[in-house]
């Protein structure tokens, strides 16, 4: 009975997406305030039809309804209750139910709190929205139904691969699709405003905090993901060029670029077919990323989905979606008027520098992604780009992006002085350079490029603190003075300060980290102990354990350093029944200095163990660094600016052309 | 109105193109220039964990072999590699080369390890004189050191079934083939 009020209220749903697409833009199209008022509450039915929906199928997960089929192959009554419930979502249907939940409570949201917005653009903006929504619930419905029935239905269901059942990937999936579905706000906006053929400040101001929460939602899901292969897979490493990573990380770096285009809009009224145009890629690539994902188009570790039918109705909705708002940008976009001038050398000039080398590494992505694809169709090869190809794309693009990071906020907007910039940087430059220099010593003046990694991490990050010192006036007015400017410094700035000291966390975690890691591995005996870096692990042995639906092959190691215990450690290898599968379980003992990572594999013949010993300095930094950006993004999210919104948003009053008679 | 707004829509266009066509996709077979040719002029240290260095003169044993060219992030590669366990298993010889990969030695201690011999190819350099483009391609070389097919991509069980074994059996009974076209 819940399954089938489940799927009813998925019906119901696509019916009032249909009349929110329809009505709302027919109205906003001939002024009739009846009909536009008719976008807020056909999106907030919408909601409550969807969620009503999900809740459905979170009931039929928790209450282990076997006569569904998704919860058959998806779950298992041993599971502990937390990988029940994301069990929802560890599948093709249910995430795509919560996708489609996440779009509704946005839509929802626009029409709750959007009530600054002229009542034209907010009925179009949810049109748009609506018209996304009929996409994915037809796509469940016609290929991908969660609610399908099994008859008869089984004891038992099939489990769930033991590899997702993992704390860190149990959130993995929904910070993802808040990020995904998050920039089909600004994509909705970016049709609205082509439609109405305007965009101005105001409009820049209502984009750009769903941008920013769309971006937050977006870095913590991919560092999460990353997270979760650190630990979890059992290699040591943290990011594989794997295209459903690439998936993620293409939209994150269009959607960084669109976060500093739209700042170039607000603030100075430039760059607008430009921000438009980054507001359609960064959806675009979002729902491209949910294509290469779920069509199993390209062959990944992580694809839990392959099937044709599904791959040619995403591929028809993407080339409905991606080609017509292309189209419909190609023909309006002329109509936009150009804005303010400004130097090359000023913040406009170096945020154009900042979104011209994002936008061409998320292209070297994209074309690194979709090359193995490429290559199919025109010679049938079949090849895999891998790292060696995006490392060497990536550094040269990343260098100048990152140097460009330490100027950029010094420089002024319109007309930037570069030489005054270079004077107040020379503390920067020094400390990089010095550093930089000291790394290459202490690595025996080895390779060259951890020495420009860097060099780079402590350009951006003395760059950011000499950016913020000025601005409050460190060591040039008062203490007083300077803790008071501090406090009122716009909390933007705060959230810019933030993100970038992020920036250059990540880059020297994945620096030190690559460059000092210390890797042993071998055939160890109980009782034998081995030096890894400066910590000595000492193995003490393995034996069977269980757990609740798995049992394990433990082992013990103690680590010490210079004599003194340090931890234990106690890695296991996973052996699941439900399906037959077997996990690594790598110990790792995190600090913000080092992480000790040991990993146990299989007995030997000589009563030895395969182990793999790490010692991974500042590796840690990486998610760390990724935590502060995020931090400073919400930072910038709860300036007084984006709360207060549209009242004194343009100093420009709008034409009254696209506004409502009787609104 | 202008052009170059268009541009976007038509990059767009080639692209979902390419993916319309990848739908439907098989993989199908290309010569390499190096068929019939003797095998290229190497010698590599082992992948990481192994002692079994790879070199020219080891396909010289009078025996048909395979050598496979693989690496820890090449994800066909990880497809493939069950069968190739199984191929090992049935007696065939497989050579590894590990193409510009610091991590072939863990990927086979995870995994298993087919390879007789194995040449850690940490700069691609020999890849290139094997004319190898992508990672997988499996090569079949005659039991004299030269050639004989090129298979690009990972190998399948009807790879296995059609192409490599009926070419391997030719090859043994009487030096050439004619399966490389197989599947």
């Amino acid at each position: 009975m819940t399954a089938e009020l489940g799927h009813f209220a998925l019906i119901l749903a696509l019916m009032v997406a249909a009349v929110q697409f329809v009505v709302p833009m027919w109205g906003a199209q001939r002024n009739d305030a009846t009909l536009i008022a008719l976008a807020p509450p056909a999106a907030l039915a919408q909601c409550v039809l969807v969620a009503l929906s999900f809740a459905c199928l979170t009931t039929a997960y928790v209450e282990s309804d076997f006569s569904l089929l998704n919860v058959v192959q998806n779950s298992h009554s041993a599971k502990p209750l937390i990988y029940k419930i994301s069990g929802v979502w560890g599948n093709h249907e249910g995430s795509l139910l919560l996708w489609t939940l996440i779009l509704a409570v946005f839509g929802a949201a626009v029409a709750t709190f959007g009530g600054n917005l002229p009542k034209a653009l907010r009925a179009r903006v949810l049109s748009v929205q609506a018209f996304i929504g009929i996409g994915f619930l037809l796509f469940m419905l016609l290929t991908s139904n969660p609610f399908e029935r099994i008859v008869p239905a089984p004891a038992d269901g099939q489990g769930l691969n033991p590899l997702l059942q993992d704390p860190g990937l149990a959130f993995h999936p929904p910070m993802l699709y808040l990020g995904y579905v998050g920039f089909s706000m600004a994509f909705s906006f970016a049709i609205a405003a082509l439609i109405e053929g305007r965009v101005d400040p105001a409009w820049a101001r209502w984009v750009r905090p769903w941008t920013l929460a769309a971006w937050c939602f977006l870095t913590a899901g991919i560092a999460l993901g990353s997270w979760w292969a650190y630990y979890e897979l059992g290699w040591g490493g943290w990011w594989f060029w794997d295209p459903v990573e690439n998936a993620s990380f293409m939209p994150w770096l269009a959607g960084t670029a669109l976060l500093h285009s739209a700042i170039v809009v607000e603030k100075r009224d430039a760059l607008k077919a430009w921000t438009i145009l980054l507001a359609i890629l960064t959806f675009s690539l979002s729902l491209l990323g949910t294509f290469i994902v779920r069509s199993g188009v390209l062959n990944s570790v992580h694809s839990f989905a392959s099937d044709p039918a599904r791959g040619i109705f995403i591929l028809a909705f993407l080339v409905i979606v991606v080609g017509g708002s292309l189209a419909l940008f190609a023909i309006r976009a002329p109509a936009l008027k150009a804005g303010g001038l400004f130097q090359p050398i000023s913040r406009e000039g170096g945020l154009v520098l900042n979104n011209l080398l994002l936008a061409t590494s998320c292209g070297a992505v994209l074309l690194g992604t979709l090359y193995p694809l490429f290559l199919d169709a025109l010679t049938g090869d079949k090849v895999s780009v891998g790292p060696p190809y995006f490392n060497a794309v990536f550094i040269p693009l990343m260098t100048p992006l990152l140097i460009a990071v330490g100027i950029g906020p010094l420089l002024a907007w319109k007309r930037g002085d570069l030489q005054a910039v270079a004077q107040r940087m020379r503390v920067a430059f020094g400390i990089s350079v010095a550093g930089a220099l000291l790394g290459w010593w202490l690595n025996d003046f080895g390779p060259l490029l951890p020495v420009l990694g860097l060099a780079i991490g402590l350009w951006v990050a003395v760059g950011v603190i000499v950016e913020l010192a000025e601005r409050i006036g460190l060591f040039r007015v008062s203490a007083r003075d300077t803790l008071f400017r501090a406090i009122h410094l716009p909390r933007a700035a705060w959230g810019m300060t933030l993100a970038h000291l992020g920036v250059a966390i990540v880059i020297l975690g994945i620096t030190v980290s690559a460059t000092w890691q210390v890797e042993k591995q071998q055939v160890m005996k109980p009782g034998e102990s081995i030096d890894v870096g400066p910590y000595r692990y000492t193995f003490v042995g393995a034996g069977p354990a269980r757990g609740p639906n798995y049992t394990a092959l433990r082992g013990e190691f103690r680590v010490t350093r210079g004599g003194e215990p340090v931890t234990t450690l106690f890695p296991a290898t996973r052996r699941f029944t439900q399906p037959a599968q077997e996990t690594t379980e790598a110990a790792i003992r995190t600090s913000l200095y080092a992480d000790l990572y040991a990993v146990i594999g299989q007995p030997e013949a000589n009563g030895g163990f395969a182990t793999r010993l790490y010692f991974k300095p500042l590796v840690t930094w990486i998610w760390f660094g990724a935590l502060v950006m995020v931090l400073g993004g919400l930072m910038s999210l709860s300036d007084r600016r984006h709360r207060v919104g549209a009242p004194k948003k343009s100093a420009v009053p709008r034409p009254k052309a696209g506004e409502v008679k009787a609104a | 109105m202008k052009l170059k707004t268009f541009f976007p829509l038509a990059v767009f266009a080639l692209i979902a193109l390419a993916l319309g066509i990848g739908l439907y996709l098989n993989p199908r077979i290309i010569p390499s220039a190096l068929i019939g040719k003797p095998a290229p002029t190497f010698a590599l240290p082992a992948v990481k964990g192994r002692t079994a260095g790879f070199s020219t003169a080891d396909l010289k044993g009078g025996e048909p072999v395979l050598v496979n060219v693989f690496a820890s992030w090449c994800v066909p590669c990880r497809v493939e590699h069950p069968l190739l366990m199984d191929l090992a298993k049935k007696g065939v010889t497989i050579f590894g080369l590990n193409q510009r990969d610091a991590q072939g030695g863990e990927w086979l201690d995870e995994f298993g390890d087919p390879y007789k011999r194995t040449g850690d190819d940490r700069n691609g350099r020999t890849s290139i004189d094997w004319g190898v483009y992508g990672v997988p391609e499996t090569f079949i070389i005659t039991g004299d050191g030269h050639i004989a097919c090129k298979h690009i991509g990972p190998v399948m069980p009807n790879d296995i079934r059609d192409k490599l074994l009926p070419a391997l059996a030719d090859l043994k009974a009487k030096g050439t083939t004619d399966k490389c076209s197989a599947s």
